[in-house]
């Protein structure tokens, strides 16, 4: 009886909701740049579905570069409509905030994402497969690597066109993680980029075992990163009552007090925040690769086909990092003391041990891979500022990073021998003596890695050192440049190895790309130079978007 | 808004590297002449910026401002005194005589690899260009973070100079020189970047500092000496040395100071001379240069501080680099541990905080360059007729190619502060700047100009006398093209020798003030009698450097 009574009053309970739910109230408008790319990848799975295959990949190519530049376009609308700084609001019934650091950052994504497509699209770099241009992606993804059915769809000259409408998904997701309001978009949209990503990693061409292993290794990671994240916003619900990040934000500050009686026993309690707190903190701390985390990066890296690695390694950082200032300035502002030096030591070890392990590599995409987690402490020191510094000269650096990290793996794409890509760092030597254009790209690349100045790697390295002193982390600026200074030593031993290095006879040769890959390059080696000497412009942008909405 | 005759100097050479790594590989004759053209605009330019300035005249003059970087609180800031004229025209006036001595330093690597775009002889004097550009602007600048970014960006083209432009005598195999090289360039760039990357983390400190106190963030050192002297800005003494530590670090690495000097050799040695020259004779002046303007005057209380500590590095370095010069085997290291040695001169002079001594110190960093690039290039000229840079395989050169070797000797006695020879005159003035303040650390000094003698004519001994080697004997005598190089590098040696006026005259007021910032005056001489400055010259402060208030040893 007992029983029944029970079921019937949470029936009850359950029946008077209706009322409570408002009737949803969405400003497409505002949400136009996801919208936009979201529906271009339902497109471009219709036209999977309907197109020929010999129609299909300049359909997806055009498809893609529409949708990227309009959605592009739209965020300039919005930011020109004020909604970076005094419209500034929550939209989406407080799901999706439209904030400065919000549109900066989905602006970033979206140029990322438009020359990352340029590097998906090429087809000159691999010879001729039975008269067929061919591209970096498997024939087709779901034959079994050496296979009967594999050399079959190789044979009839299939491409797998589904590269795009993954990665239109990924790009949509990455525009939410960033303006994401509460832990449940948060959430969806991780999912929603990282599922892409994951199939995205297994669909190389050659090395195809290693491609799918890097896959399987991304994904058992991302699932247990995702599974963290998931019971850390279990736990704040349990805390705060909400998933909102200003309804959080306002139990943490003390402010509100047992609104919910279901929850009168946990809320406010500071074991879950900070257990739940952490647990987030996780989550985000995985996608953006930083120590003890980042174990996923270099296999991963190294596996994926090389012009997803160029996107996922630009784009994942910019959303993650978004998402992760996000977290810290608007959720957990109050809790500063106590994030502050775990997030210090995460800076620390992800600083010196991304600098210390790159010294042992000898594969160039392991290399970058290691340095992307040295760059991920180098952000953090600017994410520990806590001052309105200290969040511009992340966007900066983001933006700056970005483009330097798409220009250098367009640049691995182009260096080749009978296996592909030849990414082993002997067979590097002496490439400045064969191709110097090439060589001398690479090294501006890694000159702006290595933070040389004139370079945006400088600006952007002084930006967030700055912030961080600011922010009174001295102690992690001296860390940060002692980091460098490793840092550099490898950057320099590659340039060493191509410039003054005798040529092997063996030695892999350099592709002549088709104009996509040439204009990414372009427009990597443009805008490394650009935000390197004259970066005031950006620099005012990134500090008038410095400001979140709460 | 007026002509801005400092950007144009320094973008001369700039501009110069452009066209001349645009000329197409099959004309590379015409590249060697556009960058000597080129070269010797920008001579023309440091000329006029030489009459322009007026010694007596404002502290930094020919001044340029723009805002540059706003959220960084960085300008564009230009402005020479004495000091950064006379060092501006000594580069101006050693890179035409480095492009022509490099004449032919770039052949051998031609058509070792038949690429179109293979253009060793464009990019070598494209580099040397460029090096020049940068090396004139952080002379010129006056905003910490404007020649912060010269004066790290500067090692790039620097680099690529070492490890892709070596030296190709000494015996050995090609596979053995190759390694050797880009040790040697590494070991300069990782070295030279390690400083630079510390002084990073002090730039940013001085941000940090002036932004706390001063409300927003500033670089300009005009700003900040006035500032500090009007009180305004406060640095905690631990602040101050911190950062005057991470500062006086790069330069010392840069120019180079025991036990950072370790870089100079390799690069020196495996270089080829013209390079060498460049290295030692210009670029290291960078970091001399930067630790008057620099350290003294932001952060005078930590530079008197530190003062012991670098007076004895100093001395360490003179006697250390001239024993190590004594005992070389190779031409070329040696005159690279005599070059330490100097550099120990010309930063003992510097913080001996007399007039004397920092006049000594500028004048030497003059001196020092012309007197090191005669030597440096005669010995280049050595090296590439015999294929060998030991010191053993040379004997009775002078028999053979008396020219060649008759320079080699006025290099080499201007190494050794021979009187009458430039050099003499700043190694004095050093000497005396540094006894009136610290006898002990003067008597000491000295001991290195008889090293220097040591090893200058043991070099010559060995070298250029004695019974004529059967390699050596079909040696030929200067050419023409050397003769340019060589002859007005001795002109200016023995001019500057025995009338140093004008150059002492640019030059003083600057050390004056630098001295009037760190707030030291000169000790009261024991017997004040005819001391009446030096050269006509007399200091404005004379009046007050007798009062003997803040005589003694501090």
């Amino acid at each position: 009886m007992t029983h029944a009574a029970t079921v019937h009053s949470l029936w009850t309970t359950a029946a008077a909701a209706p009322d409570k739910i408002p009737s949803p109230d969405i400003e497409y408008g505002q949400l136009s740049p996801t919208l936009i790319v979201l529906g271009a990848a339902i497109v471009g799975v219709l036209i999977e579905a309907l197109l020929p295959r010999r129609q299909r990949y300049v359909a997806q190519v055009f498809v893609s570069v529409v949708a990227l530049a309009a959605a592009f376009a739209a965020v300039i609308g919005l930011a020109a409509g004020d909604y970076g700084t005094s419209k500034a609001h929550v939209a989406a019934m407080g799901a999706i905030a439209v904030d400065g650091p919000a549109l900066f950052l989905q602006g970033t994504i979206l140029l990322v994402a438009l020359v990352a497509v340029f590097t998906f699209a090429e087809r000159r770099l691999d010879p001729l497969v039975h008269g067929n241009r061919v591209d970096s992606f498997a024939a087709q993804a779901a034959a079994v690597p050496g296979g009967d059915a594999e050399k079959a769809a190789v044979k009839a000259g299939f491409t797998t066109t589904e590269v795009f409408p993954l990665v239109l998904f990924a790009v949509g997701g990455m525009l939410v993680f960033p303006s994401a309001n509460d832990l449940l978009t948060l959430f969806v949209a991780l999912e929603v980029f990282s599922l892409p990503l994951y199939v995205l990693c297994a669909l190389a061409r050659r090395h195809r075992a290693l491609s799918q292993e890097a896959a399987v290794k991304y994904f058992l990671l991302g699932a247990f990163s995702s599974a963290f994240l998931l019971f850390g916003i279990a736990l704040l619900y349990g805390y705060a009552g909400t998933v909102t990040y200003s309804g959080i934000a306002d139990v943490v500050d003390g402010q509100v007090r047992n609104v919910t009686p279901a929850l009168a026993g946990t809320m406010g309690n500071d074991a879950l925040l900070l257990i739940g707190g952490a647990m987030v903190l996780m989550g985000l701390l995985f996608k953006i690769g930083a120590v003890p985390f980042h174990m996923w990066t270099p296999d991963v890296y190294q596996g994926a086909p090389t012009p997803v690695t160029g996107f996922m390694a630009a784009a994942t950082k910019v959303a993650a990092f978004g998402a992760l200032l996000r977290l810290l300035y608007v959720v957990l502002p109050g809790l500063r003391w106590d994030w502050r030096p775990v997030m210090w030591g995460v800076a620390i070890v992800t600083m010196l041990g991304g600098a210390i392990v790159a010294v042992t590599q000898t594969d160039v995409k392991r290399l970058l891979a290691y340095s992307s987690i040295a760059h991920a402490g180098f952000i953090l020191a600017g994410v520990i500022a806590t001052t309105p510094d200290g969040v511009s000269s992340v966007l900066f650096y983001l933006a700056a990073y970005s483009f330097v990290t798409l220009g250098a793996f367009a640049v691995v794409t182009l260096v080749r021998d009978a296996g592909g890509e030849a990414t082993h760092l002997s067979k590097w030597a002496g490439l400045g003596r064969r191709s110097p254009l090439v060589a001398a790209v690479f090294a501006v690349f890694l000159l702006a890695f290595a933070g040389i100045p004139l370079t945006s790697g400088f600006a952007g390295k002084f930006a967030v050192f700055k912030a961080a002193a600011d922010g009174g982390a001295g102690a992690l600026v001296v860390i940060g440049v002692i980091s460098s200074a490793i840092a550099a030593f490898f950057y320099i031993r590659v340039i060493v190895l191509m410039f003054f290095s005798e040529p092997r006879t063996d030695g892999p040769s350099v592709a002549v790309p088709s104009p996509l890959t040439s204009s990414a390059i372009a427009i990597g080696v443009a805008v490394t130079l650009v935000l390197g000497v004259a970066p005031q412009y950006f620099l005012d942008l990134a500090s008038q978007a410095g400001v979140f909405v709460r | 808004m007026s002509f801005p005759l400092l950007t144009a100097t320094a973008v001369a050479p700039a501009l110069g590297a452009v066209v001349t790594a645009a000329v197409p590989a099959a004309q590379r004759a015409a590249a060697k002449w556009v960058a000597l053209g080129f070269s010797l605009l920008t001579l023309a330019l440091a000329a006029v910026v030489l009459v322009r300035f007026d010694p007596g005249g404002a502290r930094f003059q020919l001044t340029e401002s723009h805002a540059w970087i706003k959220d960084f609180g960085v300008r564009y800031e230009l402005g020479v005194d004495g000091i950064a004229v006379a060092l501006i025209a000594l580069t101006a006036v050693l890179i035409p005589f480095i492009i022509l001595a490099g004449w032919h330093d770039a052949d051998p690597l031609e058509g070792a690899r038949p690429n179109s775009r293979w253009r060793p002889t464009q990019g070598f004097f494209a580099l040397i260009l460029m090096v020049e550009a940068m090396v004139v602007i952080s002379f010129e600048a006056t905003d910490v973070f404007l020649f912060y970014i010269f004066f790290e960006a500067m090692l790039i083209p620097m680099y690529f100079l070492i490890g892709g432009f070596g030296d190709r005598a000494g015996g050995r195999s090609e596979e053995e020189t190759a390694t050797q090289r880009s040790y040697a360039a590494v070991k300069f760039l990782l070295y030279n970047l390690a400083g630079g990357l510390i002084m990073l983390a002090a730039v940013v400190g001085l941000y940090a500092v002036t932004a706390d106190e001063l409300g927003t963030g500033t670089f300009s050192l005009q700003e900040i000496v006035q500032a500090r002297a009007g009180g305004h800005l406060d640095m905690a003494s631990s602040t101050e040395r911190l950062l005057f530590l991470g500062f006086f670090f790069a330069f010392a690495v840069k120019a180079p100071l025991w036990p950072l000097h370790t870089w100079l050799p390799n690069a020196m040695g495996e270089a080829t001379a013209p390079v060498a020259v460049l290295i030692t004779a210009v670029v290291d002046k960078v970091g001399t240069f930067a630790m008057l303007r620099f350290c003294l005057q932001l952060f005078p209380e930590a530079s008197k501080w530190a003062t012991p500590a670098i007076m004895i590095l100093a001395l360490i370095s003179i006697i250390y680099g001239a024993l190590l010069a004594i005992g070389q085997r190779d031409i070329k290291r040696l005159i690279a541990y005599a070059s330490i040695s100097h550099f120990g001169f010309i930063i003992l002079g510097i913080f001996a905080m007399t007039t004397q001594g920092q006049g000594g110190a500028t004048l030497y960093m003059v001196n020092h360059g012309v007197s090191t690039a005669a030597l440096m290039l005669v010995a280049g000229f050595l090296i590439t007729r015999r294929g060998s840079r030991l010191i053993e395989d040379y004997g009775g050169v002078q028999k053979v190619a008396p020219v060649l070797a008759g320079t080699f000797l006025i290099g080499g006695l201007a190494t050794l502060s021979l009187p009458g020879l430039a050099p003499f005159v700043s190694e004095f003035l050093v000497l005396v700047g540094t006894f009136s303040r610290y006898p002990a650390f003067g008597v000491i000094a000295t001991v290195g100009i008889v090293l220097a003698a040591l090893y200058v004519l043991i070099l010559y001994q060995r070298t250029m006398t004695g019974p004529v080697k059967a390699e050596v004997r079909s040696m030929p005598d200067l050419r023409v093209r050397e003769l340019v190089v060589v002859a007005p590098l001795i002109a200016l040696l023995i001019f500057l020798g025995v009338y140093p006026k004008p150059l002492a005259d640019i030059v003083n007021p600057a050390v004056d003030h630098t001295m009037s910032v760190v707030d030291k005056k000169d000790p009261r001489p024991d017997h004040p009698v005819t001391d009446a400055g030096w050269f006509t010259y007399s200091p404005k402060s004379d009046g007050a450097s007798h009062d003997g208030a803040s005589g003694g040893a501090k």
